[in-house]
């Protein structure tokens, strides 16, 4: 089979699909890959590195569509690359069929078949292929470095003979993917990172990076929506959001904001008054640009300045770091395939989760939006697509019932007077000889017990060995029996005791101190 | 040499044993403890040979001087995968020379001068604890030695009704012990009997005992023996003995809860035998599924080579493969290459309590990158690879996320945390448990099939 990257026309996208060490892995499941001459060339992957790895290098375009049966893009074709495509072709690239029915049904007479990267469902096995994931993570990082670059100042504090540096304080609206990357980035920078989310279970991962999490003066409302998206919150949740917003403005330097509703378009979250509250210099980075903005002011690909505020729209972030976008991309786009059975088992599968979530088109036929996931799947804990940390087990605490209770109560009590009882008639009637050795035996093993605790698990071993050695004293009980009159059962049984206890004695001590001079630091 | 020297000797020694068990609560710490063991056993070996009741010299000189020569070549040969075998069999020694001093005494016709009619009792009754706690360890060690050595089979034996059979020997041991102190003319024959029918209970107790519960009963074993040497003091009216018994005794018993805790198992249901009969969840087990990723010797080199941090969890495959001395290579290579290399160690890893550190030791590893789980488990976040070579239960998840699987709420080493999980293994098989590992089917698992020595050996040639 034979898998076709042409190189990307939509305005300023950087991006391959497939870089050289995806296309060698490709080459080893079976597949022959044609690139267009240059598709690599904007993320640092030039021609002579496609011939490398054995990739055929074309530079008509058409020649590409036609010989290829599966297209690996970033962005999904525009309506004359459609007309391009080899008819009952296959194309692997991101998607959005909820905005882009036309060119559905464009591919559809075509008898195409789509597989949308951006509907890969986020269960854990699909984390590889997870290619929004890994571009929202670059956004984020990329986001920060945007606001750096228009930011006046330094990120980190200092003291300085020329004065004091005060560090940047940075917001982050929206704790997903991106914006935890924001989070941590901005962190890195040494900025004082503040973020907020609707959904808690993102307090803790936002505090794992160093972030502090912003809470709302609200009654507690969560706001997972389900597949660890976010929802629609109500109106009075919305004003106390606003409110802590505003707050927030007048005291940040940076505000970074990611908040998307799948669907929909962005929630208004930053009001014109709150960016005229801020001081100038400051940096507002919008990630949902594309949806509309969080920012109202917000200019989709542009960045302008309001009151000395520069306020970021761009939509191209992953592509602005086209070389690593390139290569994780491409990383999605090879498991995919796998996923698929490589060259020779090549096959969709409808039965496989991961390949009916993200078919759009099935020979023409349209797919989506595919039936609910049989497993719901781990409830992630956010969108971060990751899953969540080991939480510690909720075993059900073992719940007595009462009666137990009081039955084991009674039962030691009886215990105690029993023992109670027997103390007082082993003193009345055991004879002093006994008594004394006993006091000896219950210190003993005080003693022991106190000692041996100390051991270091380490050398359990040795404990052993020592143990065995010394517990080799019950030679002193053969010994005790071999001076008898004359030679009877009691001397031989007892030179046989003494025989084995002492082999033990030698034996115990000598292997230890082998083992322990082996203890080195 | 009076009696009261020998009893002043008596206390040097007893000092000097406490000291030694002391000794061992570090590394710098422990050899001074095992030559102040020595040095105790020298005096009280001298203060009996010394007292006065001891003058036949030849017959100890007879016993003693081979015994010690196949004592210190068992020492000098026995290979460092072999200590669990070597301290079974040393258990068996000792119970055994319990059982021999019992019926000595009991044959001595001169033992019983001087004692009021109680005193008799008690000596019979301590006789006869004696012979039979002696007994049990004696064959209990025996079996544990044949299943350590690879003689006998490693899975449990699980006959019908077996807590049945454990309690009517119990009862029949009782009951022997009360026609033996009845002063009948057969009492000798009632204590042969015990020992035989208590020397079958301590086959029947250890037969039931799987593999990887071996650090239990060896250790319960050790206690045995402890109490079995107590034993003889109490016959024999001897302090010393009895001090030291009861040292072993306790020190044994220590183990074998450190063990049990390291299992989150009860002492009770694992000296019972048979796993998972009588604790465990009551619901259905997960049974991991998904796919697993395997990985080649080139894969492994890389990862290794790339990493800033490694840890290495041993288990009971390392000893088997013998592979801790080409893994101490790597540990060098890795180190001089500025990676940071740690060794985690679980309770339980091994068929004896701090088998792998003992075998870790052997290979030149120093102990102070060989970490315990308590020191260890917060680290595997921040480590890059997790090298797991021959172990299994002790890695797996499912005891902390499924609280129906037969080991759940067993401490488990995080490996699963850490960037990369390489598990090497034979096959796909479980573990002792016979629980499936959830581990091997994770995003960040790679397997390394095959033999683990050969792997190792492989590996080191590859980076």
């Amino acid at each position: 089979m034979i898998i076709g990257v042409p190189k990307e026309i939509y305005k300023d996208e950087k991006r391959v699909a497939l870089v050289p060490r995806g296309i060698e892995a490709l080459k080893k499941m079976g597949f022959e890959v044609l690139v267009e001459s240059e598709a690599g060339i904007h993320a640092d992957y030039g021609n002579p590195k496609y011939e490398e790895v054995g990739a055929e290098i074309l530079t008509d375009t058409k020649e590409l569509w036609s010989r290829s049966d599966i297209i690996a893009k970033v962005r999904e074709p525009q309506p004359h690359e459609v007309d391009l495509l080899k008819s009952s072709g296959t194309i692997i690239s991101f998607f959005w069929p909820a905005k882009n029915g036309e060119l559905m049904e464009q591919l559809s007479e075509k008898k195409a078949t789509v597989l949308a990267m951006d509907c890969i469902p986020r269960i854990t096995r699909a984390q590889k292929m997870d290619a929004l994931s890994s571009m929202a993570n670059v956004a984020g990082y990329r986001a920060v470095v945007e606001a750096a670059h228009a930011f006046p100042h330094f990120f980190t504090g200092q003291v300085t003979a020329a004065g004091k540096i005060e560090p940047a304080k940075v917001l982050v609206i929206g704790g997903g993917v991106a914006g935890l990357a924001a989070v941590g980035a901005a962190k890195g920078l040494g900025a004082i990172v503040r973020a907020f989310d609707t959904r808690l279970a993102v307090r803790e991962q936002v505090e794992s990076l160093g972030g502090e999490f912003l809470e709302l003066d609200f009654p507690t409302e969560d706001g997972e929506g389900g597949g660890g998206y976010a929802k629609t919150m109500s109106d009075d949740f919305l004003k106390a959001e606003l409110k802590l917003f505003a707050k927030q403005a007048i005291d940040v330097d940076i505000i970074i904001t990611t908040a998307l509703i799948p669907g929909r378009e962005a929630p208004k979250l930053i009001t014109a008054g709150m960016v005229e509250s801020m001081r100038e210099g400051s940096v507002i980075v919008d990630l949902a640009a594309e949806q509309g903005g969080n920012c109202t002011l917000t200019k989709p690909n542009e960045a302008i300045v309001h009151h000395g505020v520069t306020i970021i729209g761009y939509t191209d972030l992953p592509s602005r770091m086209a070389a690593l976008s390139s290569r994780l991309y491409s990383t999605a786009i090879v498991h995919l395939i796998d996923e698929l059975g490589g060259a020779e088992n090549y096959d969709i599968n409808m039965e496989d989760d991961v390949i009916r979530g993200a078919l759009v088109l099935n020979h023409g036929s349209v797919t989506w939006p595919p039936p609910k996931p049989r497993n719901p799947g781990p409830a992630y804990s956010v969108d971060t697509g990751k899953r969540p940390e080991a939480e510690s087990p909720k075993v059900p605490a073992e719940e007595e019932p009462a009666s137990t209770c009081i039955f084991t109560k009674i039962f030691k009590m009886i215990l105690i007077l029993v023992a109670a009882i027997g103390i007082i008639y082993v003193g009345t009637n055991v004879p002093e000889s006994f008594l004394s050795h006993f006091i000896v035996f219950v210190l003993a093993c005080f003693v022991g017990w106190q000692v041996i605790w100390n051991v270091k698990p380490a050398l359990h071993t040795p404990l052993m060995s020592v143990t065995n050695a010394i517990s080799g004293i019950i030679i002193i009980g053969g010994i005790l029996q071999l001076s008898q009159p004359e030679i009877n059962a009691t001397v031989i049984l007892g030179a046989a005791a003494v025989l084995l206890a002492a082999i033990n004695v030698a034996g115990g001590f000598l292997v230890t101190n082998r083992m322990l001079a082996m203890f080195r630091r | 040499m009076p009696e009261s020297l020998v009893t002043i000797f008596y206390i040097v020694a007893a000092v000097l044993f406490i000291l030694s068990l002391g000794g061992l609560s570090n590394q710098e710490t422990a050899r001074r403890g095992n030559i102040f063991g020595m040095l105790g056993m020298l005096i009280a070996l001298a203060a009996v040979t010394g007292s006065k009741d001891v003058t036949a010299y030849a017959i100890l000189a007879v016993a003693l001087f081979p015994a010690i020569l196949i004592g210190a070549t068992l020492a000098r040969r026995v290979k460092m995968t072999e200590m669990p075998q070597l301290v079974a069999i040393l258990h068996s020694f000792v119970g055994a020379a319990a059982v021999l001093v019992g019926l000595g005494l009991q044959l001595n016709p001169t033992s019983l001068d001087g004692l009021s009619p109680i005193e008799i009792t008690i000596h019979e009754i301590e006789v006869y604890i004696g012979v039979c706690i002696g007994s049990i360890t004696f064959t209990g060690s025996i079996i544990a030695f044949g299943k350590l050595h690879g003689l006998l089979s490693g899975k449990p034996l699980l006959i019908p009704a077996r807590h049945a059979l454990n309690l009517i020997v119990v009862g029949v041991t009782i009951w022997l012990g009360i026609l033996f102190t009845g002063h009948s003319d057969n009492s000798m024959l009632y204590l042969l009997a015990a020992m035989v029918i208590t020397g079958l209970l301590g086959i029947h107790l250890v037969m039931a005992i799987g593999g990887a519960d071996m650090p239990v009963v060896v250790s319960m074993l050790n206690s045995y023996s402890g109490w079995a040497a107590a034993a003889a003091g109490f016959m024999l009216g001897n302090d010393l003995l009895i001090i030291v018994g009861a040292l072993v005794g306790s020190s044994g018993l220590i183990l074998s809860l450190i063990m049990c805790r390291g299992m989150n198992r009860s002492l009770i249901s694992v000296i019972l035998g048979g796993f998972g009969t009588g604790d465990g969840g009551s619901g259905a087990m997960q049974t991991p599924e998904g796919e697993v990723t395997s990985i080649d010797i080139a894969h492994t080199a890389t990862l290794l080579n790339n990493a800033k941090s490694v840890i290495i969890v041993p288990g009971y495959g390392m000893a088997v493969a013998q592979a801790q001395h080409t893994i101490a290579k790597i540990t060098k290579k890795l180190r001089d290459n500025n990676t940071q290399v740690i060794f985690a160690i679980h309770p339980v890893a091994g068929r004896l309590p701090g088998h792998m550190n003992v075998l870790l030791a052997e290979a030149n590893i120093p102990y102070d990158i060989v970490m315990e789980l308590d020191e260890i488990n917060h680290t595997f976040p921040a480590t890059d690879v997790v090298m797991v070579i021959g172990a299994n239960d002790i890695v797996n998840p499912s005891a902390l996320d499924d609280p129906n699987s037969p080991i759940a709420g067993m401490p488990v080493l995080e490996v699963w945390k850490s960037k990369d999980v390489i598990v090497m293994k034979r096959s796909m098989g479980t573990g002792y448990a016979g629980v499936g590992n959830p581990l091997f089917f994770n995003e960040n698992t790679s397997m390394l099939f095959g033999d683990a020595g050969e792997n190792v050996d492989a590996i080191l040639a590859a980076l």
